[in-house]
C-alpha cells in the first residue's frame, strides 16, 4: 500500500519529538572561486574517504578541460564560474520570525497550492514549531524502509556509510567526463540522495525526498544515485510543488538510476524553482543531467513537470542496455513569461526488443520559448526494438514559441519508430465557449492545460498530480487576457 | 425575460446589427430566420457576450437587468445558453468533467457549494437518457472527434444539465439527420416550461416542425424586417426571401 504524507503526517501527530537526533551545523561559507584547493576543501569539509576526493579532483581535472555547450535552443549570460561559492553549509537559522515577513506574493503561491500553515513555514524559512519538523517523521519512514533493507539517505552519509556501493555505481551511468555540467557537478557536488532497493524487494511507499533527514540545503551541485537491486521496485518523488526561492542562480545536477536485471524505477520530479519575474530578470538556470540504465528486462520511466526555472536544459534519458527493457519518458514543461526551456530525453537501444515511449507536453505563453530535444538512437545490435513518440505543443498568445528537434538514428533495420507532433493554440473561440458554459477565462485555460496534459498528469503518484495540476493553473495565471 | 433595443453591433468597421427590436417573454418559444449574412449568429453571439462583436448602440436587458457591462460567464450565470453552430473541440477533457466544472461555476457563483458526486451522476444519467446519449459518450474529450449530429446533441444535452432561462440554439438543425432531429427537438421540448424562453435560429422550416414557436422572425441585413406566427416560417419556405428583401428595400 502506499503511503501518503497526509497519513503519515498524522500517525505522527501522536509520536513524541525525537529531540537531539539533529546536529546543529553553524553556517559556512567557502570564498568565490573554483580550483583544486576548494575541491579538496568540500571534499574534506564532508569528511569524504580519499577515493571521494581523488574522484572529485579527476572530474575537475577533465572539467577545466571542457567548454561550456552552445547547441541549446537557449540564450542567456553565461556563469563566471569563479565568481560562485562552492560550499554553503546548511543554514539551520530561520530566516524570519513570523510568516509577517514573508513576501505576501508567495504566500498566496502557497495558499492557492493548499499547503499547511506549518509547512509554508518551513519552506519559506520561518521559524518552526519543534512538534511539526519532520525530522521524527523522517525517522519513523526510515525504520519502515530499514526493515526492507531499503537505504534511503542523503548522498554523503551513503559515501561514508556504504561506499562499496558508491563506488561501485557512481559515474557508470553519467560519466564524469559526460558534458561540462555533468563534469562541475561530479568535482564539487554538495549533497543530494542515495537510494538502494535490495533484490526481490518492493519499496512499500513512494520515496519522496521530502521525508529526507537533513534535506534543507542540498545545494547548487546536487548529486543522485538510485540503484535498484534485481526484481525490485521504487518509485521516486523529486522536488516540491512550493516555489523555491533559491538565492543561487546556477543549478547543475547529476542523476543516476541502475535497473538491474528485472528491475523497475518510477522517477517523478515537480521543478517549480524560481522563473524570474515577469520582465525576466533573475530566476535559476537548470543545466541537469538525468540518466538511467537498464539491464535485462528492467524498466525506467521518467516522469517530469517542469515549470520554474528561467533556463532549463534538461534531457532524462535511458539507456536501454538489457534484452527486453523498456524506456519510458512522459514530460510537461511550461515556459511563462521570458523563461526558455530546451528539454526533452535520449532512449538508447542497445539491447534486443527494447522498447521505448515518449510523450512530450509543451506548453508556452507569454514571450518564454520551448524546445523540445529527443534522440531516438537504434544500435546495429538492438533487434526489433521499438519507439514511439509524440511530441504536442501548446501555444498561448502570439509571442511565444514552440519548437520540436527530433534526432533519430535507426542502424539496425528491423527498428519501427514513430514520431507524431502537433501544435495548437489556445483560441479564442474555446475560450469563449467556456465563457458561454459559465467558466471564467482564468478556469477555462486550467481546463485546457489540463487536457492537454492528462496523459502526462496521469502518470504521476495520484497525490503529486493533484499538486502537479494546480501548479500548472498557476504557472499559467494571468497568461491570456 | 428578453428585452432588447434598438440594437446596433459591429464586428472592427463592419456594422452587423443595424437596430434590432425583440422582446421575449417567458415560457415563449421564437424563432428567426433569414438569408445568409444577415445577422442572425451576430445576434446570438451579442446576446452572448462575445467581445469580439463592439455593441455601438441599444440594450440588452434581461429580466429587466441592462447585460451592457456583464462578462460573458456572469451571463451564464444569469441563465443564458447558447448552442452553438459549431461546437469547438477540447481535448483532453471529458463531457463529464465539463459539465462538472461548468454547473460547479455556476453554483460558485451562486455562492452554493459543488455538486455533490451523486447528484451530478443522477442529473448526467437523467439527462443522457432524455437525449438518448450512450454515457460512453460521455467520457469522451468534448467534441473532439464528435460527427455533426453528436455535437449538436451534445449542446443540447448541456443545455438540459444547465437548465437556462434562455436558450437560443444557433442552427442546432444543421448536420442532423432526421432521427437526431427528432430527438434534438424532443429534449428541447421537454425542457420547455412556463418559466423559460427559446430562441431557435434557423434556415429551413423543418426544425419548427418539431419545436412549434410563437413568433417567427426575419432578419435581413441587421434588421428584422418582418415578424409573424407560425405561419410566416411556412410561407417563407414557400417564397424563399427574395420577396422580403424587396419589401425591406422599399
Amino acid at each position: 500500500m502506499a503511503y501518503t504524507e497526509e497519513e503519515l503526517k498524522k500517525e505522527l501527530e501522536t509520536k513524541e519529538y525525537e529531540y537531539g537526533f539533529y546536529t546543529d551545523i553553524e553556517s559556512d561559507t567557502f570564498p568565490n572561486g573554483l580550483n583544486e584547493e576548494i575541491v579538496i576543501a568540500i571534499s574534506k569539509k564532508k569528511e569524504e574517504p580519499e577515493w571521494m576526493t581523488l574522484w572529485r579532483l579527476e572530474s575537475f581535472k577533465i572539467w577545466k578541460e571542457m567548454v561550456e555547450p552552445e547547441w541549446a535552443n537557449v540564450r542567456y549570460e553565461k556563469p563566471d564560474f569563479q565568481a560562485i561559492s562552492y560550499y554553503s553549509a546548511p543554514n539551520k537559522k530561520p530566516k524570519y520570525n513570523s510568516l509577517d515577513e514573508v513576501d505576501p506574493e508567495l504566500l498566496d503561491t502557497f495558499k492557492k497550492l493548499g499547503i499547511s500553515l506549518d509547512e509554508q513555514k518551513k519552506l519559506a524559512g520561518v521559524a518552526v514549531d519543534i512538534v511539526m519538523d519532520s525530522v521524527s517523521v523522517a525517522t519513523t519512514f526510515k525504520k519502515t524502509l530499514a526493515e526492507k533493507g531499503i537505504i534511503f539517505c542523503s548522498i554523503s552519509e551513503a559515501i561514508k556509510e556504504h561506499p562499496e556501493l558508491v563506488k561501485k555505481y557512481i559515474g557508470t551511468v553519467v560519466p564524469q567526463k559526460d558534458n561540462f555540467y555533468a563534469a562541475l557537478n561530479s568535482a564539487v557536488f554538495s549533497d543530494g540522495s542515495f537510494c538502494y532497493i535490495p533484490k526481490g524487494v518492493k519499496c512499500p511507499m513512494e520515496l519522496s525526498t521530502y521525508f529526507r533527514i537533513n534535506q534543507a540545503g542540498t545545494g547548487q551541485f546536487e548529486r543522485t544515485l538510485v540503484i535498484a537491486d534485481e526484481g525490485s521496485y521504487v518509485s521516486y518523488l523529486e522536488g516540491c510543488t512550493a516555489p523555491s526561492r533559491d538565492e543561487n542562480q546556477l543549478h547543475a545536477a547529476v542523476v543516476e538510476l541502475i535497473a538491474l536485471d528485472d528491475a523497475e524505477i518510477k522517477y517523478s520530479t515537480v521543478q517549480n524553482w524560481f522563473p524570474g519575474n515577469k520582465e525576466g530578470k533573475g530566476g535559476v538556470y537548470n543545466f541537469v543531467t538525468k540518466r538511467g540504465l537498464c539491464e535485462k528486462n528492467a524498466k525506467i520511466s521518467w516522469t517530469q513537470v517542469e515549470t520554474g526555472s528561467a533556463v532549463t536544459w534538461k534531457y532524462p534519458s535511458c539507456i536501454l542496455k538489457g534484452d527486453n527493457s523498456i524506456g519510458e519518458f512522459y514530460s510537461i514543461a511550461v515556459t511563462n513569461n521570458y523563461q526558455q526551456a530546451d528539454t526533452g530525453t535520449k532512449m538508447i537501444h542497445l539491447g534486443k526488443n527494447t522498447r521505448s515511449t515518449i510523450i512530450s507536453k509543451g506548453i508556452s505563453a507569454g514571450k518564454s520559448q520551448n524546445s523540445y530535444r529527443g534522440l531516438v538512437q537504434v544500435n546495429s545490435r538492438a533487434e526489433n526494438a521499438r519507439n514511439f513518440s509524440q511530441c504536442d505543443s501548446l501555444l498561448m498568445g502570439n509571442e511565444c514559441g514552440a519548437h520540436t528537434f527530433p534526432y533519430i538514428e535507426a542502424k539496425n533495420k528491423s527498428a519501427q519508430i514513430e514520431h507524431e507532433a502537433t501544435t495548437s493554440k489556445i483560441g479564442e473561440d474555446q475560450i469563449f465557449y467556456c465563457n458561454q458554459r459559465g467558466i471564467d477565462t482564468e478556469k477555462a485555460i486550467a481546463l485546457i492545460v489540463n487536457g492537454f496534459s492528462k496523459e502526462v498528469l496521469n502518470k504521476l503518484p495520484m497525490e503529486f498530480a493533484v499538486e502537479a495540476q494546480k501548479l500548472l493553473e498557476i504557472s499559467l495565471e494571468g497568461s491570456v487576457g | 425575460m428578453l428585452k432588447i433595443n434598438n440594437l446596433h453591433a459591429r464586428v472592427e468597421d463592419k456594422e452587423i446589427l443595424k437596430g434590432i427590436n425583440l422582446t421575449v417573454n417567458a415560457g415563449e418559444v421564437h424563432a428567426i430566420m433569414g438569408p445568409n449574412g444577415s445577422g442572425k449568429s451576430t445576434l446570438a453571439s451579442v446576446i452572448a457576450g462575445k467581445e469580439e462583436f463592439e455593441v455601438t448602440k441599444g440594450e440588452v436587458f434581461l429580466e429587466g437587468e441592462n447585460l451592457e457591462d456583464t462578462a460573458p460567464e456572469d451571463r451564464a450565470h444569469k441563465g443564458v445558453f447558447l448552442s452553438f453552430q459549431y461546437p469547438v473541440e477540447i481535448p483532453g477533457v471529458s463531457v463529464t468533467n465539463f459539465m462538472k466544472t461548468a454547473i460547479n461555476e455556476s453554483r460558485k457563483a451562486k455562492g452554493l457549494e459543488d455538486m455533490p458526486a451523486k447528484d451530478m451522476l443522477k442529473l448526467i444519467r437523467e439527462k443522457s437518457e432524455l437525449l438518448e446519449i450512450d454515457r460512453k459518450f460521455l467520457s469522451r474529450s468534448l467534441n473532439e472527434g464528435f460527427s455533426g449530429g453528436e455535437k449538436k446533441r451534445n449542446e443540447i444535452f448541456q443545455m438540459a444539465m444547465l437548465e437556462p432561462k434562455l436558450a437560443i440554439l444557433d442552427e442546432t438543425d444543421s448536420g442532423l439527420d432526421i432521427d437526431a432531429l427528432r430527438i434534438v427537438a424532443n429534449g428541447v421540448n421537454k425542457l420547455k416550461s412556463k418559466d423559460n424562453a427559446v430562441i431557435v435560429i434557423t434556415h429551413y422550416q423543418r426544425l419548427l416542425e418539431y419545436i412549434v414557436p410563437d413568433y417567427v422572425h426575419v432578419l435581413h441585413n441587421g434588421k428584422i424586417v418582418k415578424s409573424g406566427d407560425k405561419d410566416l416560417a411556412l410561407e417563407l419556405e414557400e417564397k424563399g426571401y427574395d420577396w422580403l428583401k424587396q419589401e425591406a428595400a422599399v
